[in-house]
């Protein structure tokens, strides 16, 4: 660790992806992640990288593709409505078994929405990155240092499994600047035989593709990958557990609602509430086991979300009835206020203490 | 907590620059600290604010919704904000260009007329600095040495014949007295 960079989330979440090999950005502009963009703009023709940006979001995520297939590191990057677009192309990586990074700076939807902070790409970016039986990495940061750390991992991860990884981020957390650090990198070699890179007459050719129309042939091919998603299940879980030794009340939460949660626990502690805090990191895979146990331990739980609620639903599965999971959210742009979830976390211990 | 500041003015009036410059004492002090720009609309014209939160402890809510301390360089952003302010806490008032007076009593409120005293000393541009050393002089958030030296971490190079003017503005607003 060296010297601290006062950074907005955005800026230091391109340097950190530069610092971590990637060379090839492609992307288009949209509000509130367009510093990631004018980042790359600005840093990768000076260290002999690619930025392009492309006519659409259509096009950046398989210009993506196309490079993810030479088994360089390739990125991209938008919020809500341009991942919708990108849909398609995230499903075609994953049908290809290709890593590559894929951000969103979530916004308010549906639609156009707004271009506030909002949660509500949950259930996109955990069930249905794309039509098919796929999955894509997500992790959560929290805080600007906590992108820059979650990058390297993606593109570790991203490359181990040979899937796309996505840090779900929000406009709070890519506009807000706060000290940040750069990791020493170590590069993680990994070995990519699958990658076109040219035979040079040496071996035969490698094809990268996600068609498969033999029904027998595309089933044997989902259930390989569904064993990948199986090990990531039991291995890559992150979650940060915060006052939950002696909790007899549990909050829920992710990215930067965690932080305004994290304030409300603090307060509701100090009035003598027995709370503690969840905070997954990977949104998927999905805590389940720490969260299971949690819901034998406590009370009862709260999930807080800046949606109307999707993540209470993976919540609700992994308690399995073993304790009442109430939600709280705020949507359209609106961030809860710290009042706000200490208010739900007094009426869900059974009034202030 | 050190600072926990909202301020807010049109675009154009240094709003997110004035904060920046707060928010670099507390990496030269090493303490935790978040900067939150309002985004969109409010840069193209309209009401920009800026959040800033220094702390010893990690920074968790970095949007300041009940400041501490208010900077207000318009008249909108004083009739939105004022309710707001914490009991207890500080209003800073560009008195060039409100009109109103404070009526709670509850908080201390301190006029300055930055843009008067901008143009009057060839410092056109910089009543957000004057503001910063006024609001620095009654907060006492960090030191006059720090701050100024978080200016010229935030001068960039290609300004940098606009520091001696930024240090200036910043002595001025720490001198004044009402």
């Amino acid at each position: 660790m060296g010297e601290k960079f006062l950074m907005k989330g955005n800026e230091a979440l391109a340097e950190a992806a530069i610092r971590n090999g990637c060379k090839h950005f492609f992307g288009y502009p949209i509000t509130p992640q367009t510093e990631v963009a004018a980042y790359m703009a600005k840093r990768m023709p000076k260290i002999g990288g690619t930025y392009l940006q492309a006519e659409s979001e259509i096009a950046a995520i398989n210009m993506v593709l196309g490079c993810a297939s030479t088994g360089a590191r390739a990125m991209t990057s938008s919020s809500s409505p341009g991942i919708s677009l990108k849909g398609e192309g995230i499903s075609y990586i994953i049908g290809s078994d290709l890593p590559c990074l894929i951000i969103n700076v979530m916004r308010g939807g549906p639609g156009l929405g707004g271009i506030q902070p909002s949660q509500a790409d949950y259930w996109q970016a955990t069930k249905a990155p794309g039509h098919g039986d796929g999955q894509v990495l997500v992790f959560a940061p929290s805080s600007v240092q906590e992108i820059v750390n979650l990058i390297g991992q993606a593109f570790d991860l991203a490359e181990t499994y040979r899937m796309p990884a996505m840090i779900l981020a929000d406009g709070m957390l890519g506009q807000m600047m706060e000290p940040v650090e750069f990791p020493e990198v170590v590069p993680t070699p990994h070995e990519k035989p699958w990658a076109l890179t040219g035979t040079k007459g040496q071996r035969k050719p490698n094809i990268v593709n996600s068609l498969y129309l033999q029904p027998q042939e595309l089933e044997r091919t989902i259930i390989e990958r569904q064993k990948r998603y199986d090990i990531i299940r039991e291995k890559e879980v992150q979650v940060e557990l915060q006052y939950m030794d002696d909790a007899e009340f549990a909050v829920v939460a992710y990215g930067a609602t965690a932080r305004v949660v994290k304030s409300a626990v603090s307060k509701a502690r100090a009035k003598g509430i027995k709370v503690g805090l969840i905070r997954p990191i990977t949104l998927w895979p999905f805590p389940e086991k720490e969260i299971a146990a949690a819901a034998k331990q406590v009370k009862a739980m709260l999930t807080v979300e800046m949606s109307m609620g999707q993540m209470v639903e993976d919540v609700r599965l992994a308690a399995n009835g073993a304790c009442p999971v109430g939600f709280f959210g705020r949507t359209g742009g609106i961030v809860p206020s710290p009042a706000e979830v200490l208010a739900e976390i007094e009426k869900m211990a059974g009034g202030a203490k | 907590m050190v600072l926990n500041m909202l301020i807010a003015g049109f675009g154009g009036q240094g709003v997110l620059f004035m904060g920046k410059v707060a928010a670099y004492t507390a990496m030269i002090e090493e303490k935790y600290v978040s900067w939150l720009p309002s985004y969109g609309p409010e840069m193209r014209g309209g009401t920009a604010n800026c959040s800033v939160c220094i702390d010893d402890e990690p920074i968790g809510c970095p949007i300041v919704l009940e400041p501490e301390t208010l900077v207000v360089l318009n008249a909108p952003s004083y009739d939105k904000f004022v309710d707001a302010v914490q009991p207890g806490g500080k209003i800073f008032i560009d008195s060039s260009l409100i009109e109103a007076k404070c009526i709670r009593t509850d908080i201390d409120a301190y006029y300055i007329p930055c843009t008067q005293m901008a143009k009057d000393d060839d410092l056109s541009g910089l009543a957000n600095i004057i503001m910063l050393g006024k609001v620095l002089k009654e907060t006492g958030f960090t030191t006059f040495d720090i701050l100024c030296e978080a200016m010229k971490k935030c001068v960039p190079a290609k300004k940098a014949h606009l520091l001696d003017a930024n240090l200036k503005a910043l002595k001025l607003g720490y001198d004044y007295a009402e």
